[in-house]
């Protein structure tokens, strides 16, 4: 066996192989400690995790390249906001009075349009001014989190269709609308990240921006497109939602960016740039979905899952710095 | 205009821009409200920035030792809880220095975790900032607090009390800017976080130890955070569980405004100071305009933006950035 062979082994798997703990864990403990008589394990409910990972996964898969590519998106929680808002304001707009229920189509453009026009503006800023994404997508949160509470104030927008509601909460070959998004979005940046230049070329820019550009690279193209691509999930993520709920608050989305850089995070992705992997973040995405159904299975208080995803976010850093070559991670620092 | 008095001018204005900024926003919001400049209403911003303003200080050491706190806003939640909850069980005196130890010792937590243990501090605190939140929800039970006698207890001292007709909110955060100023700019320990910051292997190679100056500055934080908390229990006698929440960015946006950077060894406490007035101030010089709180948001997102680039522009020397 090569050496850091078995370490990258226990990297890959690691996340999958916590998810099998975790479904051990609940199952077993559900059979002493549940109060219901329905086995954790059961089909109906897996398939309603997969829904419920649906929101946060869509955009996680957006994170993941812009954390790939060294750059982090804080604003993501309020571009789906204003997404959101767009989407059932703009159905209710008299100049698609005529269309009848082809106003949704005309909604979801729009919608997704805003998350990417605003995707765009924070690319935009990073490349042309050379702030930290950091410090942009802080302010983008902050405005346009502004924008949201600018355009209907501190009322909820609602605005329900029913067509669209039967058709967010259908269910093709067993699985939801929600559900069947989330594969197609994981299966199409899979793709994106790794069978087409503008993949690898993100990865190189995260591992190393100055060989990057060395190597004829222009890093700003495509840290932008990156930011338009996060910017258009975090609008499909609320299209695919909101589809279905019909009501968004203005403070709807917060804390989101937090809770998807941490499944990110959880599936091995590092901030510094360069390694990552779509399918671990997808792994992520379901192992902190599993933990909320999981605790609240076994009748532990809903507040006990942040204390527990804080420690294991954590936990997950420090193993995951035991398991690298020492060396190698002295000399980034 | 020669090149070189151009440069020195466009240096100026990018080191002192943030006073420019701010005296421009002053005499605009003066000329369009009198009653912007009122005393009365200048101590009432003051006094309503100084919970931020309290955990901006010590967020200030953190970020010009080279790191990362996203867990102030939940840590804040957690103390004004904890003191409130102790307060009818233990009663004041005694609730009190328990609030701070808890307090403290999270922050030793963090400092051991990103110091000692060298791992990244934007993720330890994200996680700081989940597990406190779950840590405050599991104590309190989801419930808020409520401090039982709210008329017979000295508690309210820190938050509503006035000395010398200046609310003790105000001279808590003026003499611990002060204190912590001085530590700062002229103690060795000071200089330790500034060497720590701008260059840590260097700093490592000439005899410092970091991992004992990031965990310093952590506790540091946790301390101001303890404080911040104090003043907003006492204030409000009562409390939600979630008070501090999103309080951590705002804190940042503070800090970034005053000049410090991200990547630290560079910031000082007279600027962070100033950050967090720019806020308080365009928050109530809006609201006095007619706006609503929300257009702050708006506002705020531009000028930090603006802030950091300009900054950038001078140092580089160009306006835009040189990414291909």
């Amino acid at each position: 066996m090569q050496p850091g062979a078995l370490s990258t082994f226990l990297k890959r798997g690691a996340i999958w192989g916590f998810i099998v703990l975790e479904l051990i864990f609940f199952t077993v403990a559900g059979e002493f400690l549940s109060l219901s008589e329905k086995a954790f394990m059961d089909v109906d409910n897996m398939l309603l995790l997969f829904k419920q990972s649906a929101p946060i996964g869509i955009i996680a898969m957006g994170m993941t390249i812009i954390m790939i590519n060294g750059n982090i998106d804080l604003s993501v929680g309020a571009i789906y906001a204003l997404s959101a808002v767009i989407l059932l304001d703009s159905m209710t707009w008299p100049v698609f009075a005529g269309l009848g229920d082809w106003v949704i189509p005309v909604g979801w453009l729009l919608a997704l349009l805003t998350g990417l026009v605003l995707g765009a503006l924070n690319g935009l800023i990073v490349w042309k001014t050379g702030v930290d994404a950091f410090i942009v997508t802080l302010g983008a949160m902050l405005g346009y989190r502004g924008l949201v509470f600018m355009y209907n104030g501190e009322q909820p927008t609602s605005h329900l269709n029913w067509t669209l509601v039967d058709f967010a909460e259908a269910q093709v070959l067993g699985l939801h609308t929600a559900t069947w998004f989330l594969l197609l979005v994981t299966a199409a940046i899979w793709f994106l990240m790794n069978r087409t230049v503008h993949g690898r070329n993100a990865y190189a820019i995260g591992n190393n921006r100055e060989a990057a550009v060395n190597a004829g690279i222009r890093v700003g193209p495509h840290m932008m497109i990156n930011f338009m691509i996060v910017g258009f999930l975090a609008a499909l993520s609320a299209v695919v939602f909101y589809s279905e709920s019909g009501s968004v608050n203005p403070n709807d989305g917060e804390l989101y960016e937090l809770w998807v850089i941490t499944a990110v995070v959880l599936g091995g992705t590092k901030l510094t740039g360069g390694a990552g992997s779509i399918l671990s973040t997808f792994g992520g995405v379901l192992a902190i979905q599993l933990l909320r159904k999981g605790l609240s299975h076994i009748g532990a208080d809903t507040e006990t899952v942040n204390l527990v995803i804080g420690l294991i976010l954590i936990a997950v850093l420090f193993l995951d710095r035991q398991l690298n070559v020492k060396g190698k991670e002295e000399l980034k620092i | 205009m020669s090149e070189m008095t151009r440069q020195q001018i466009g240096g100026l204005l990018a080191r002192q821009g943030i006073l420019v900024a701010f005296a421009l926003f002053m005499i605009g919001f003066a000329l369009a409200n009198q009653r912007f400049i009122d005393p009365d209403n200048i101590l009432g911003v003051i006094r309503s920035s100084a919970i931020l303003g309290v955990m901006a200080l010590g967020v200030t050491f953190v970020v010009i030792s080279g790191n990362l706190d996203l867990s102030v806003g939940s840590m804040m939640s957690f103390s004004t809880i904890v003191v409130l909850d102790l307060h009818d069980k233990i009663g004041p005196a005694l609730a009190i220095p328990a609030m701070f130890a808890m307090t403290l010792c999270l922050g030793a937590f963090i400092g051991f975790l990103v110091g000692y243990l060298k791992l990244n501090s934007l993720i330890v605190t994200l996680g700081m900032l989940s597990a406190i939140h779950g840590l405050t929800l599991t104590y309190s039970g989801g419930k808020n607090m409520d401090i039982a006698d709210k008329e017979g207890t000295w508690f309210s001292i820190f938050g509503q009390g006035e000395a010398l007709g200046i609310p003790v909110p105000i001279l808590l955060f003026a003499a611990l800017a002060a204190v912590l100023g001085i530590a700062l700019a002229k103690t060795p320990f000071g200089r330790k976080v500034y060497a720590v910051g701008g260059n840590g292997t260097a700093a490592t190679f000439s005899g410092i130890k970091r991992a004992r100056v990031v965990f310093s500055c952590y506790v540091l934080s946790a301390l101001c955070v303890a404080i911040a908390g104090l003043i907003q229990a006492s204030r409000s006698l009562g409390s939600q569980n979630t008070v501090g929440q999103g309080m951590e960015l705002e804190v940042l946006a503070a800090v970034i405004l005053g000049g410090a950077s991200l990547l630290g060894g560079s910031g000082t406490i007279f600027k962070t100071v100033i950050g967090v007035l720019i806020l308080g101030f365009i928050q109530n010089g809006l609201l006095l305009v007619g706006l609503q709180f929300y257009v702050q948001y708006v506002v705020t997102w531009v000028i930090i933006i603006l802030a950091v680039w300009l900054d950038i522009a001078a140092k580089r020397g160009k306006l835009w950035s040189p990414i291909a």
